[in-house]
């Protein structure tokens, strides 16, 4: 399967990553060779195995529902980069 | 006192021959003056460090210390620490001072450990040689002129350099046992679930497991005594017992059934390195264990699967750093877009844009099937090759790498990179656990002989590690580098 420039501005655009004109030739030529790597997996026959996702096929423990957890705003808000009232800042987004 | 084992030390804090004020003291000034020429460590807590050191020896004064109270240790750059600094390797949390102590962080000062510091590593654990960390390459102490291995690099070139008796690394491909084994240390990757994953930043979750790195076995067995076990805040912890990992070191390995590999031994093995391997397995052979040849047939699917599905989970992973809610945000954004692209692209390194781009392209609409789920198929293969191969034999053995420590800059191109995990990223995507221990040198560089056991085998790697060190001396040499800079 052959990775076109198109194939990386869209993984860019849906990865939210910036890239120039320069870094996508770049990104095509390696991501070529690492996918060109990766597409010996299709010539093994995979008929009738299913997938695994998880190495121990565990499934997800449930708890009970009741809220564990304190609030703690003030602390997780101190790493971000701009807040105000408790709130984080964005640039403007409906005008 | 750089040169003894974490079980050494113990003994010397408990007889009162020594205090951890002394030994923390030590390792501190080893690193003011040897880390320099190495970059092992990101950030160095000396003050922190001084005073758990003194909170180590008031609770040994008044009868409460345990076994490893008043040891120093080093954490891997990815492990949440309350107040420090916590980088990953990332340009990208440069800025970050996490708010909260992974699991195996409290684990380890509840057990009465000081933490000198957080080492070097690959950007987000995504390498093999830590030379994709923002803070700069770290060298290796056996030469300086090598890659120490990677991901948790700094973590071994600290440990083999005798900056800090033991550290903790972690491992999505090989990040524990590579580096070791290029550094000529002890490195165990505990089976998936083993270890909490709670505070340890996420790369591709269902492979990244925390483990020890140390000079011993022995050091590894007391380590997972502390960190191994159940965690509520980690959805995949496993809820089974823990065993002590130290009361069965001693047993004896006579009729222990040794496989190795075939395609552990094929072409693109350094000749030396697997002469190594093979002296090795003739030492368990003195020590009354039978070999036989055995085969993992889907091996060389392995880095291709993993290349699929790491990234995949990477880029789900890595999309939670926004330039929002916490790491680096770009300078006057203009709209929301704008944040997020170029925040993105100014915080992550070259590599680590690579992967997010193949995890993002493969899981994309129209490929998903044709790479994810197809990886996920081979996945199972894998898995199975192992749990076969455990039915005739008790444990694994090979080399940890095809090669001992390449040059620093040797290796440009990604897929060559990549390559090198051909032996250790298979145990990943099994989940079995697998430990590298030193067994002996190629081109005067560290060998490492990798053992892998099955699902939840990790005291029987350690006791089988341990018995081989009792017979052999590799785990004790020291880089010339350790004591020229005494």
């Amino acid at each position: 399967m052959a990775l076109e420039e198109s194939h990386v501005r869209r993984a860019a655009h849906l990865a939210r990553l910036a890239v120039s004109d320069d870094q996508a030739s770049g990104f095509v030529d390696d991501l070529s060779r690492i996918l060109d790597m990766v597409d010996q997996l299709q010539s093994l026959d995979t008929e009738g195995v299913a997938p695994l996702a998880h190495p121990l096929d565990a499934t997800q423990r449930l708890r009970a529902d009741e809220v564990t957890e304190t609030n703690q705003r003030d602390t997780f808000q101190r790493c971000a980069p701009a807040v105000e009232n408790g709130l984080y800042l964005v640039p403007r987004v409906v005008e | 006192m750089h040169d003894k084992t974490v079980t050494q030390l113990a003994a010397a804090l408990a007889s009162g021959e020594l205090s951890s004020r002394e030994l923390t003291s030590h390792f501190l000034q080893r690193i003011e003056k040897a880390d320099g020429q190495l970059n092992s460590f990101i950030t160095v807590t000396a003050e922190q460090a001084l005073s758990q050191a003194e909170a180590a020896d008031k609770a040994r004064a008044d009868g409460k210390a345990g076994k490893l109270t008043g040891i120093p240790l080093a954490l891997k750059d990815i492990f949440c620490t309350q107040g420090v600094k916590t980088s990953c390797g990332s340009k990208m949390l440069d800025n970050f001072l996490a708010p909260y102590d992974a699991t195996v962080v409290e684990k380890l000062s509840a057990a009465g450990t000081i933490s000198l510091g957080k080492t070097n590593m690959d950007e987000f654990a995504m390498g093999s040689s830590n030379e994709n960390s923002h803070y700069g390459a770290v060298k290796n102490p056996w030469d300086l002129a090598a890659v120490p291995g990677g991901s948790s690099g700094g973590s071994a070139a600290a440990v083999a350099a005798g900056l800090v008796p033991a550290a903790m690394g972690t491992d999505t491909g090989g990040s524990i046992r590579q580096p070791a084994a290029f550094c000529g240390i002890t490195g165990l990757k505990p089976t998936y679930g083993r270890v909490s994953r709670y505070g340890m930043i996420a790369y591709a979750s269902s492979l990244d497991q925390a483990g020890p790195m140390a000079r011993t076995a022995e050091d590894c067995a007391h380590l997972m005594n502390v960190i191994a076990g159940h965690d509520v805040r980690d959805s995949t912890s496993v809820a089974r017992g823990v065993p002590d990992y130290t009361e069965t070191l001693n047993a004896p390995l006579s009729g222990l059934k040794i496989g190795l590999p075939k395609e552990y031994f094929g072409d693109g093995l350094d000749p030396e390195v697997e002469k190594a391997v093979r002296e090795a397995v003739k030492v368990y052979e003195s020590l009354g264990a039978t070999v036989r040849e055995v085969s993992l047939p889907h091996t060389h699917y392995a880095i291709p699967a993993y290349y699929v599905i790491a990234p995949a989970e990477a880029s789900s992973n890595l999309s939670r750093y926004d330039g929002v809610r916490f790491g680096h945000r770009c300078d006057a954004p203009t709209d929301l877009i704008d944040l997020y692209t170029r925040s993105r692209a100014e915080g992550f390194g070259e590599e680590v844009k690579r992967r997010i781009l193949i995890g993002t392209h493969t899981l994309s609409e129209g490929f998903f099937d044709a790479y994810y789920t197809k990886a996920q198929k081979v996945r199972r293969l894998i898995r199975q090759d192992f749990l076969d191969a455990f039915e005739d034999v008790d444990v694994l053995m090979g080399p940890a790498s095809p090669t001992p420590a390449f040059d620093l800059g040797a290796k440009k191109d990604p897929v060559s990179m990549y390559l090198q995990d051909i032996y250790t990223i298979a145990v990943n995507l099994a989940g079995i656990p697998g430990i590298s221990v030193p067994a002996g040198f190629a081109g005067g560089r560290p060998v490492g002989l990798q053992i892998l056991g099955t699902h939840f085998a990790e005291a029987q790697l350690l006791n089988v590690a341990h018995q081989f060190q009792q017979a052999t001396d590799w785990h004790l040499q020291l880089p010339a580098f350790a004591e020229e800079n005494a």
